[in-house]
């Protein structure tokens, strides 16, 4: 088979980490690749380096038997190769298809921007993908999974030879990855070699050839799907074997049903978004919120600790009615909130893993008039890296430079280190690998077991069933059912979360 | 990325070492590396530069800009601007006089006065800015306009003279019959300065605020008061700058201080603070306030043009910035 890379001996150093370490294979041209590994394994460094946006340390590429000498994503799209991000380069305020022929906007004679062309084509192209979506409105006030869909066709627009693709149905509900993958087929169909970076084992075997897995930025090995298991990749992922069990332990709902509520929310209305939604959360128990992707989830919570201005809501802490109108007052009363997107709204990437950690709690570190104690704050941070396992060279390491898992654990030590009673976690485990996977679910559950109330909001079923004790599904601002976990399944919530009932 | 050599792992505090090598990855050293190769070619070039007398005068000179910087630090780390410093140095200073010549008040009443006018300024800049949510760009420059506007109604355009004697001493005076006592208000101001921003929780808040305000509104901290506080202490460093050069002039002058702000934020980012917040030192504010103050007095020394000096300013601003941002990236 004809090879379209030659990845030969690629190394990668930043300060104080070393991504990538003496990689070498090849992707064929045509195949779909998929490249697996754990959160930090060097998948995200490795596809950079192919699209040119990060130039390797050592090593070098062949691309179609030559050299790649590029420096920039310009000089790789030149050459056919596109990638698509985990994280959106969309322009907000554009619509989509001004955003999808950024930079290469169709022109009349004259250098007159010609609208009618481009709106055609970029429909043309969203139909092919079988979506509708509105191109005349700003893509941010598209939910994220359309936003997730005009970035594909933007990187579609260009005609690659290649298509890299990193996480590219992380937001994506099941029918729209369904209708993606028809997409990815068609394209493979038209001789597009892709490279494919999922966490989803079945997403690997639906649609990859082959693939190739990194491990702590070490290439482990590469085979052909169909002559493996999801259990053979796993191990080769983590480099162990795994349990059976996928989640932590969980005591038998009638140990928790009967337990203290120690939060009501009644009443809470948002025009459009939220509406009338009440719900009770015990001590020790684990509330999953489930839904689809902007079904009103984040709303409710955003509601209950007073980041968004609701039109009513009532909220009792302990049977008292309590009063907050913004994430300080709901600190104060113990309620915090793990954010859906770590990078935007948990951390502060430019400062270090200690300043992340101690910021919603530093009247515990300092001194008599507000003089900060060094010490403390560090002998703080260091105990939260070595018990939740934090990757980090030190905690004076700044965040953007850890993998997304420890990323995700670094704002987990900033809520722990608040002594808050109830937390409220927003998709606490998107993006990451299984292994931390297991680790936050765990710490969750001890949270939980020693008497906090924990509220989970996910869109991944197997997370929900695997974690919570009782479930909510939510469907267009409303509550649709309360569930047991034990006593319910995926197809059940899927039933309630799409609003099935309501339509019989 | 997890591939960590096991005595990266220490924990303990850096060493003096790695504190130093630390120190030298701060976009700042590029300011201080072009301060000393700065004082060496005006050494060169003129032999007056390197006296006691002559760099206790640049230093005279440059503590007004120098203070006005400092709140313009806190309001640039915050990824704010503050534009109306210069304005409200001029009125404030105005109001001093005006409490001591018109109403005969005492010198520390007319201060307290300037000073609290200062910061009643700066409260509005921050509320304006967190409350009603406009850009802090507009607010200040609206606020350019306002107390320079009220003090030239309140003076009719014509400085206040008439204060008494004993006023000179912050802007004429000498600690010791050697210091200029402006300098020890200036060292005072940067102390306290820097412990805010280093020893209290407060620094934490406002370097944050720079660096990500969504993830530290969810946090579960004040972020209005913490956009608002940057804003106070810009009106009252503009205060504190207000007694000084009313006290050099002995008199009020209510069109003093144009273009002040805009000294105050070359200062600031020639110190290597990123214009847009979360990432910089105070100790870089200082030194970019030196390093024009050196450039302005030595080209003065060497006998270059005014018209000159201006050009060599722009020019040096944009080095010494591309330079630092190219650091930090």
């Amino acid at each position: 088979m004809e090879k379209i890379f030659e990845i030969q001996n690629i190394t990668k150093k930043f300060p104080g980490v070393i991504a990538l370490s003496d990689v070498t294979f090849d992707i064929y041209t045509g195949e779909i690749h998929a490249l697996v590994g754990e959160n930090g394994a060097g998948k995200s460094t490795l596809m950079k380096i192919l699209a040119g946006i990060f130039t390797p340390t050592d090593g070098k590429v062949l691309f179609k038997g030559k050299p790649l000498n590029i420096t920039d994503p310009k000089e790789a799209k030149d050459l056919g190769i596109s990638i698509i991000h985990q994280e959106f380069s969309l322009v907000p305020y554009l619509n989509s298809y001004e955003n999808i022929f950024l930079g290469k906007e169709i022109k009349k004679s004259g250098g007159f921007l010609d609208r009618k062309k481009m709106k055609k084509r970029a429909q043309e192209l969203l139909d092919r993908i079988g979506v509708t979506i509105d191109i005349n409105i700003p893509v941010d006030h598209l939910t994220v999974a359309q936003q997730q869909l005009v970035e594909i066709v933007k990187a579609l627009i260009e005609d690659p030879q290649v298509l890299i693709m990193d996480e590219p149905t992380a937001s994506l509900t099941e029918s729209e990855t369904h209708k993606f993958f028809e997409l990815i087929l068609k394209l493979k169909e038209d001789g597009v070699t892709m490279i494919f970076i999922s966490h989803h084992m079945n997403e690997i075997f639906e649609i990859c050839d082959r693939y190739s897995c990194l491990r702590d930025g070490i290439f482990v090995g590469t085979n052909l799907v169909k002559n493996v298991t999801a259990r053979d990749i796993i191990r080769m992922m983590v480099g162990r074997e795994l349990g059976d069990n996928q989640y932590p332990e969980k005591p038998h709902y009638s140990k928790v049903k009967d337990k203290k509520v120690i939060l009501s929310l009644e009443n809470f209305n948002r025009a459009n978004v939220v509406k009338n939604v009440n719900f009770k959360l015990r001590e020790g128990e684990i509330l999953g919120v489930a839904g689809l992707v902007g079904a009103g989830r984040t709303e409710i919570i955003r509601l209950l600790i007073g980041a968004d201005k609701a039109d009513s809501k009532d909220i009792y802490l302990h049977g008292e009615k309590i009063r907050i109108n913004s994430p300080d007052q709901a600190l104060k009363n113990g309620i915090g909130l793990v954010p859906e997107n770590r990078k935007t709204q948990g951390l502060i990437l430019n400062q270090t893993v200690k300043e992340n950690i101690i910021l919603s709690n530093m009247k515990k570190t300092c001194k008599r008039g507000g003089f900060r104690n060094r010490n403390d704050e560090n002998v703080i941070a260091e105990g939260y890296v070595k018990s939740l396992n934090i990757k980090t060279p030190h905690i004076h390491q700044k965040v953007k430079s850890l993998s997304g898992g420890n990323q995700q654990k670094v704002v987990l030590a900033k809520w722990m280190n608040t002594e808050c009673n109830i937390l409220v976690f927003d998709e606490p485990t998107r993006g990451i690998d299984v292994g931390a996977k297991y680790e936050i679910h765990k710490l969750m559950r001890n949270m939980a077991d020693q008497g906090m109330g924990i509220i989970m909001i996910s869109s991944e079923l197997p997370e929900v069933l695997g974690v919570s004790d009782r479930i909510l599904t939510v469907h267009n601002g409303r509550i649709t059912s309360e569930l047991i976990t034990e006593d319910t399944n995926q197809e059940e919530i899927m039933i309630y979360a799409t609003g099935g009932k309501d339509n019989e | 990325m997890n591939n960590v050599n096991s005595k990266d792992k220490k924990v303990d505090l850096p060493s003096f070492k790695s504190s130093v090598s630390k120190l030298y990855r701060e976009p700042m050293m590029f300011t201080i590396t072009a301060l000393i190769l700065l004082c060496i070619i005006m050494a060169l070039f003129t032999p007056d530069f390197m006296t006691a007398a002559n760099i206790s005068n640049v230093l005279r000179q440059v503590t007004i800009n120098a203070i006005l910087a400092v709140g313009m630090t806190f309001v640039i780390l915050s990824s704010r601007i503050d534009l109306s410093v210069g304005s409200i140095m001029a009125f404030t200073g105005t109001m001093m006089a005006a409490a001591m010549a018109d109403f005969g008040l005492s010198i520390p009443v007319a201060i307290a006065i300037g000073v609290f006018i200062g910061a009643l300024f700066g409260l509005i800049n921050g509320a304006l800015v967190a409350y009603a949510k406009l850009p802090a760009i507009i607010v200040t420059l609206a606020m350019m306009q306002i107390p320079r506007g009220l003090g030239l109604l309140y003076t009719g355009g014509y400085p206040l003279n008439g204060l008494p004697q004993e006023f000179s001493i912050f802007g004429r005076g000498y600690f010791l019959g050697i210091i200029p006592v402006p300098i020890i208000i200036m060292a005072a101001v940067y102390l306290v300065a820097y412990v805010m921003l280093n020893h209290l929780s407060i620094g934490r808040y406002i370097y944050s605020i720079g660096g990500n305000e969504e993830a530290v509104r969810l946090s579960g901290i004040k972020t209005k008061l913490y956009i608002i506080i940057p804003f106070v202490i810009s009106g009252i460093t503009a205060a504190i700058g207000g007694t000084i050069i009313t006290s050099r002039l002995m008199s009020g002058q209510p069109m003093a201080g144009e273009g002040f702000e805009l000294d105050a934020i070359a200062a600031v980012v020639l110190g290597g603070t990123d214009i847009a917040g979360g990432r910089g030192h105070i100790i870089g504010t200082l030194v970019g306030t030196i390093m024009l103050g050196v450039l302005t007095n030595g080209l003065n020394l060497i006998g270059v043009s005014p018209y000159v000096q201006r050009i060599f300013k722009g020019l040096i601003i944009i080095a010494a910035v591309y330079l630092s941002s190219r650091k930090r990236d």
